[in-house]
């Protein structure tokens, strides 16, 4: 191995701690490792289902079980029609669970990647990309799931399935953003992940994953309110043959963005902190 | 130009995830001498205060002092795990750090795939990976238990592997901490050899360690850290006959 012409530097003024610069630098140097991030990722599926013989697929299977039950439950208890109801009780149900284990893995993206924090200099930001990878894999062993369901019923996909593409990224950035902040929040106040998780739940019943926004009649154009909702409905709505109103769209940008923002100004200010926190 | 500077740099943890009442009631009342409060008014171990020094490129410094002197964290903060919370830090060189044998190993990767994985870690490629398992290999003197999971291997084996990935990627700044000298006879005569070769060159080693022989064998320079201030630094013969070892 070689050995780099230019010394690599690392300096630390507490009289000017330079936190802008560090904290891009850090941005910077986690995309650089994307593949560390991504071995990282594909090594905790790996290991969940070391020695099983169906290995990965049972992210698929499980899917699969609780789609057939929740699907013949609800279909009967809201009395629509199973053909129209299950394939966009699939997508919604799919597009809910990657959000929501993106945002309960989130809380623990730093607490988790202790040991390597204490001990390993590493840009912080690679353990939030391992996050947002890792569910990326999660949700590619669930997406055929909803082939095999619109096979079934006859669904036929629109253009606008294209449109889910820019959806999944906003959800990937808001996944990278949330993954940051919330490492940080939870890492610091050992409380906060409890709080999500609760908050999690009743996000689940209010951002119309199991009912159809159209059977909450003149509120359903307020919905986006909601960032869950808007940025679910940016994923679903394309997949399920509609465009998605301006507003969801609108709101589903607007969320990330506000997202990000103030998960970088905590970045910034606190980075140099983490590594105590943890 | 290779090398460390350090001026009044200080170091303090924070004491969270405690109950802080009844912790400051307990150690305040017993003046613990390190803990303090900052201007949060929150619990904090001092644990390095007021480090000045220098260590230029072909110096091998021992860090010697009790336990809860402060080494290990010195050797993390040069390393870049800690933020100082004053004074000034400057370490120019590529950094390889044995401050813990386990970290960022995988124990149900075998060998060769946790030197790959370390490779990642250090921003190299997984084909670059490749190629340093094959010279770690050679040098771990693993055998077929290169590709068997480590968490099969014995606290030497593991101190092996983690010595050979470190000095392989021909770091210009070596940090070690003492859990080395865990490997058997044949090994440190192996590991020796290793670290005389690299550190010839342009190279800084920084080694915490309670082992005097070694501090003796492979060290020019000692800095006797105590209560996390340096009480004493200069040649080892110099601060081992001060220290009265």
């Amino acid at each position: 191995m070689s050995r780099s012409a230019v010394a690599p530097v690392h300096a630390f003024d507490a009289a000017n701690p330079r936190r802008r610069e560090l904290a891009r630098e850090d941005l910077a140097g986690g995309l650089a490792r994307w593949r560390l991030a991504w071995a990282l990722a594909r090594g905790d599926i790996t290991h969940r289902y070391r020695g099983s013989i169906l290995g990965p697929m049972w992210l698929t299977l499980s899917t699969a079980v609780m789609l057939g039950a929740l699907g013949f439950l609800y279909a009967k208890l809201f009395r629509i029609d199973m053909t129209d109801y299950l394939p966009w009780l699939t997508v919604s149900l799919i597009v809910w669970n990657t959000l929501n284990q993106t945002v309960t893995d989130a809380t623990t993206s730093l607490t988790g990647a202790e040991g390597v924090i204490r001990q390993l200099p590493l840009p912080y930001s690679v353990h939030a990309m391992r996050v947002v990878l890792r569910n990326a894999i999660i949700a590619a062993h669930n997406l055929p799931l909803i082939a095999v369901i619109f096979l079934i019923f006859g669904v036929v996909p629109r253009w606008t399935a294209l449109l889910a593409i820019p959806g999944f990224l906003l959800m990937a950035i808001g996944g990278f953003a949330a993954s940051i902040f919330l490492g940080m929040v939870c890492a610091r106040f050992r409380d906060i992940p409890p709080i999500i998780s609760s908050l999690m739940q009743v996000a689940f019943f209010v951002s119309a994953v199991i009912w159809k926004p159209s059977q909450v009649g003149h509120w359903e154009p307020f919905l986006p309110i909601n960032p869950i909702f808007a940025v679910m409905e940016a994923i679903r709505a394309p997949i399920m043959g509609e465009t998605g109103s301006l507003f969801v769209w609108v709101a589903a940008i607007g969320w990330t963005a506000v997202l990000a923002a103030v998960s970088w100004a905590f970045f910034v200010r606190f980075r140099g902190r983490i590594a105590f926190w943890v | 130009m290779v090398g460390i500077d350090a001026a009044d740099l200080a170091i303090e943890f924070p004491l969270y995830h405690h109950n802080a009442r009844s912790l400051k009631q307990r150690i305040l009342a017993s003046s613990g001498l390190r803990l303090k409060k900052d201007e949060d008014n929150r619990i904090v171990v001092a644990a390095l205060r007021g480090l000045t020094f220098t260590i230029g490129r072909g110096e091998r410094v021992a860090l010697v002092g009790p336990n809860g002197a402060g080494k290990t964290t010195l050797l993390r903060a040069i390393a870049g795990v800690y933020e100082p919370v004053a004074g000034r830090l400057h370490v120019e060189g590529e950094i390889g750090s044995l401050i813990d044998p386990a970290a960022g190993m995988d124990m149900l990767l075998t060998g060769r795939e946790n030197v790959v994985l370390r490779a990642l870690y250090r921003g190299l490629t997984e084909a670059e990976g490749r190629a340093l398992a094959e010279e770690v290999a050679g040098f771990a003197g693993l055998g077929d238990f290169l590709d068997v999971p480590i968490r099969g291997y014995s606290a030497g084996m593991n101190v092996r592997l983690a010595f050979a990935m470190a000095t392989a990627m021909t770091p210009d700044i070596l940090l070690m901490d003492e859990w080395f000298l865990a490997g058997d006879a044949d090994f440190m005569r192996k590991a020796e050899e290793r670290l005389a070769h690299l550190v010839t060159g342009a190279d800084i080693l920084m080694i915490a360690t309670h082992d005097m022989t070694v501090v003796r064998k492979w060290c020019t320079r000692a800095i006797r850290l105590e209560g996390g201030r340096i009480t004493a630094d200069g040649p080892v013969e110099d601060v081992l006959a001060e220290a009265g070892l």
